[in-house]
C-alpha cells in the first residue's frame, strides 16, 4: 500500500495552502487538548496540594468518654444537667506501642503524634485565642509543610519556642525572637520565643494556629503521656479509606480517613475533571469534524479523478486506502504539532516548583501529549472513513463525465 | 489465426423505469476478433457510448451476454470486474482524463502501480519506453497539466497500453484534437495494433477516422446495422 500512501500524500501536497490551514486547525484542536489537560491536572494537583496535600490523610483521635455518674439509682430517673468540661482532652495513652506498626504498614509515609488544645496568646493587654499544637520535633513538617509556608525564621521546634501564622504576627505585632506568653485552656502558662512565622495562605490557619513542641504541649494541656491523636501521612492519598481500615484493624484504634470529611472536595474534583474531559472531548470533535469536512469536500473535488483510477482498475479498498492515508496523515502531522506548540506554550508557565499563588497552576508534565496525537490521529482517521467510503462509491461512468 | 476476443450476444440495456423507461440497446451481437482495428460509426444517442462503457466492465447490461477471453463477464462481481479491467482492457477517452496532480510518466505507470502496489522499476522502465514510442521522451517528467492537448492525449494511449491489456476501447480519442494531433494519435494506433496485435475498439463521428480502421461497426437505435 505504499502506492496509495504515495498517491494520498500527492494529493495532500497539491494544494500546501488548503492542507496546512487544515493541519493548523487539527494542531490548534490539539493545542487546546494538550492546555486543557496541563491546567485540569495541574489544578486538580495544586487543590490537592493545598487542601488535601496539608490534612492528615488518616486520623487516630481518641474517643471522648462521658463522665462516670457518681450516684448511681437504677430505680429513680435522675435529671443530670452537666456542662461539657472543654478542658478535658481525651488520650491516646498506649499509642507508643502502635506506632512502629502504622508505620510499617505500606503506603504509610509519616506518622505525627500531637497534642492538641485551645489556648490564649498575650502580648500587654492584647489576648488571641489560638488553636495549639503540639509536635515531636523532627516530624515538624510530616503534616503540613511548614517549612514550605515560613516567612521568617525557622521550623525547628525546640522547648520554650513557638511558631505562629503571618496574620497572627501582625495582629500582636509579635517580631521573630520575641517572647510571647501562651496560656493552655488548663490554666497553664509558659513563656515562648518565636521562633518562625509561617504564611499557609488560608486566612484562619494564619490567624489562628500556633506550633510548640510536644514535650512544652505536655506541661501546658498536662498530659505528661500519651497524646490527644496520631495524624498519618500517605504516599497516595486515595488510598486512604483502605489504610484506616487496615489500621483499625490491626490496632483496634478508631482511624478517620480524611476522604470521610472531604466529599464536597472530592465532588469538586470530580466536577472539574468532568469539566476538562468535556473540553478535550470538544476539541476532538471539532477535529473530526473539520477533517472529515475537508475530506469530503476533496472527495467530490476529486470525483473525476476517482472514476478515472477506477476505471483503470483500481479496486474500491485502494481508493478507501488513500483516502483514510490523508486522514491519519493529517492527524498525526496535525497532532505533532499541535502537541509541539502545546508544550512550548507551557514551558513559558512557571513549573509546579516555581509556582506561586496568583499564577495559573498549569502542569506541563500532565500535558498528555501522546494521548493527544494518538486521540487525533485515530480520530483523523475515523473522520476520513465517511469520505473514503464516499470516494470509493463514485461511479466511474459517472464521475469521468463530469 | 484470429481468435475471439469478446463475444455480445442480446445484449439490451434501458434506463429508468415506466414511462421514463429508455431503451439504448436493442438486442445488439458484437463479435471482435483478436488484433481487429475496428472503428464504432453511429450518429449521437445511438448507444455507442453505452457500448463502449459495457464492454468496458465499467456498467452491466439489462440482459445479455458478455464474454471476453473465455470470461462471462455480465456475472462477475464488483472486484472481479475491476482486476479484469486493470489486466485486458485499456481506456482512451476524448478528453485524455489524465491525473491532473501526477507527471507524464506517472500517469502513465499508474494502471501497473495501482496492481503492483508500488512502482516497480520494471513499471517505470515500460513507461518511459512507451512514452518515447509515443515521441514524448522529453516530456516523460513533465506535469500532465503542462503537456499540450495533443500530447495529452499521446499519454492516455500509453496509459491504455500499459498493462498490455488485449483490448483497448477509445472514446473518441481524437474529438477534441486538432488535424495534426489527431493524425499522430492514429497514426500510433495502427502502428500498436500492427506490431503488438492490441485489438482496438474506437468511437467516432469522424469518416475519416473510421476510415484508417480496417473494420467499421455501424450502430443505430442500439443495434449493429453494418
Amino acid at each position: 500500500m505504499l502506492y496509495a500512501i504515495k498517491i494520498a500524500v500527492r494529493y495532500l501536497t497539491a494544494n500546501k495552502a488548503q492542507t496546512s490551514l487544515l493541519v493548523f486547525g487539527v494542531a490548534v484542536g490539539v493545542f487546546i487538548f494538550i492546555f486543557m489537560s496541563a491546567l485540569i491536572g495541574g489544578l486538580a494537583e495544586f487543590i490537592m496540594a493545598r487542601t488535601a496535600g496539608d490534612l492528615s490523610h488518616v486520623t487516630i483521635e481518641a474517643e471522648s468518654q462521658d463522665p462516670p455518674l457518681l450516684i448511681p439509682s437504677p430505680a429513680e430517673t435522675i435529671l443530670l444537667v452537666q456542662q461539657k468540661d472543654s478542658t478535658r482532652t481525651a488520650q491516646l495513652s498506649t499509642i507508643d506501642a502502635f506506632i512502629p506498626i502504622m508505620e510499617a504498614l505500606p503506603g504509610v509515609l509519616a506518622t505525627s503524634q500531637q497534642i492538641t488544645g485551645g489556648g490564649f496568646l498575650k502580648h500587654g493587654a492584647l489576648a488571641r485565642q489560638v488553636s495549639v499544637t503540639g509536635l515531636e520535633p523532627d516530624k515538624v513538617s510530616a503534616i503540613v509543610n511548614l517549612k514550605s509556608y515560613l516567612i521568617e525564621g525557622s521550623a525547628e521546634l525546640g522547648t520554650g519556642t513557638i511558631l505562629i501564622g503571618k496574620t497572627l504576627a501582625e495582629d500582636m505585632s509579635f517580631r521573630l525572637g520575641q517572647t510571647v506568653r501562651l496560656q493552655a485552656d488548663t490554666g497553664i502558662d509558659a513563656s515562648l520565643i518565636v521562633s518562625g512565622i509561617f504564611e499557609t495562605g488560608s486566612g484562619g490557619y494564619d490567624r489562628r494556629q500556633a506550633y510548640i513542641s510536644l514535650a512544652t504541649a505536655r506541661t501546658l494541656f498536662a498530659m505528661p503521656q500519651g497524646v490527644s491523636k496520631v495524624e498519618i501521612k500517605l504516599t497516595d492519598l486515595y488510598d486512604a479509606a483502605a489504610t484506616a481500615a487496615r489500621i483499625e484493624a490491626v490496632t483496634g484504634l478508631p482511624a478517620t480517613p480524611w476522604t470521610e470529611n472531604a466529599a464536597q472536595l472530592l465532588d469538586a474534583l470530580k466536577a472539574q475533571g468532568q469539566t476538562g474531559l468535556l473540553l478535550k472531548t470538544f476539541a476532538l470533535v471539532t477535529i473530526i469534524i473539520g477533517v472529515a469536512s475537508a475530506l469530503l469536500l476533496s472527495t467530490y473535488r476529486r470525483r473525476p479523478e476517482i472514476g478515472i483510477m477506477r476505471a483503470m482498475g483500481t479496486p474500491r479498498s485502494f481508493v478507501i486506502f488513500v483516502f483514510v492515508s490523508q486522514g491519519a496523515i493529517i492527524g498525526l502531522v496535525g497532532g505533532l504539532l499541535g502537541a509541539a506548540i502545546g508544550y512550548l506554550v507551557l514551558l513559558m508557565f512557571p513549573t509546579r516548583e516555581e509556582f506561586r499563588p496568583g499564577n495559573l497552576p498549569i502542569d506541563i508534565t500532565q500535558g498528555a501529549y501522546g494521548i493527544a496525537i494518538l486521540l487525533t490521529t485515530i480520530g483523523a482517521i475515523a473522520a476520513s472513513i465517511l469520505p473514503a467510503r464516499s470516494a470509493s462509491r463514485v461511479d466511474p461512468v459517472t464521475a469521468i463525465g463530469q | 489465426m484470429n481468435h475471439s476476443l469478446v463475444d455480445v450476444r442480446e445484449l439490451y440495456k434501458s434506463f429508468g423505469h415506466g414511462e421514463a423507461k429508455t431503451q439504448v440497446l436493442k438486442n445488439l451481437d458484437l463479435t471482435l476478433q483478436t488484433g481487429e482495428l475496428s472503428a464504432l460509426l453511429g450518429p449521437s444517442g445511438s448507444g455507442k457510448s453505452t457500448l463502449l462503457t459495457i464492454l468496458g466492465t465499467l456498467m452491466q447490461p439489462t440482459s445479455g451476454s458478455y464474454s471476453m477471453l473465455g470470461t462471462d463477464l455480465t456475472t462477475a462481481s464488483d472486484h472481479e470486474l475491476t482486476t479484469f479491467r486493470n489486466l485486458h482492457i485499456g481506456f482512451v477517452f476524448q478528453f485524455h482524463n489524465l491525473l491532473p496532480d501526477f507527471t507524464a510518466l506517472e500517469n502513465v505507470i499508474f494502471p501497473t502501480a495501482v496492481r503492483e502496489g508500488r512502482e516497480r522499476p520494471s513499471a517505470v522502465t515500460r513507461g518511459r519506453e512507451l512514452l518515447t514510442r509515443m515521441g514524448l521522451a522529453n516530456r516523460i517528467d513533465f506535469p500532465s497539466t503542462k503537456l499540450s492537448g495533443g500530447q495529452k492525449q499521446r499519454v492516455a494511449v500509453a496509459r491504455a497500453l500499459m498493462n498490455k491489456p488485449e483490448l483497448v476501447l477509445a472514446d473518441e480519442p481524437t474529438g477534441n484534437l486538432d488535424k495534426e494531433s489527431a493524425n499522430q494519435v492514429m497514426e500510433l494506433i495502427g502502428q500498436i495494433n500492427r506490431d503488438e496485435g492490441t485489438t482496438f475498439l474506437i468511437s467516432t463521428h469522424d469518416e475519416s477516422i473510421a476510415t484508417r480502421c480496417r473494420r467499421q461497426i455501424r450502430v443505430d437505435e442500439g443495434r449493429v446495422t453494418g
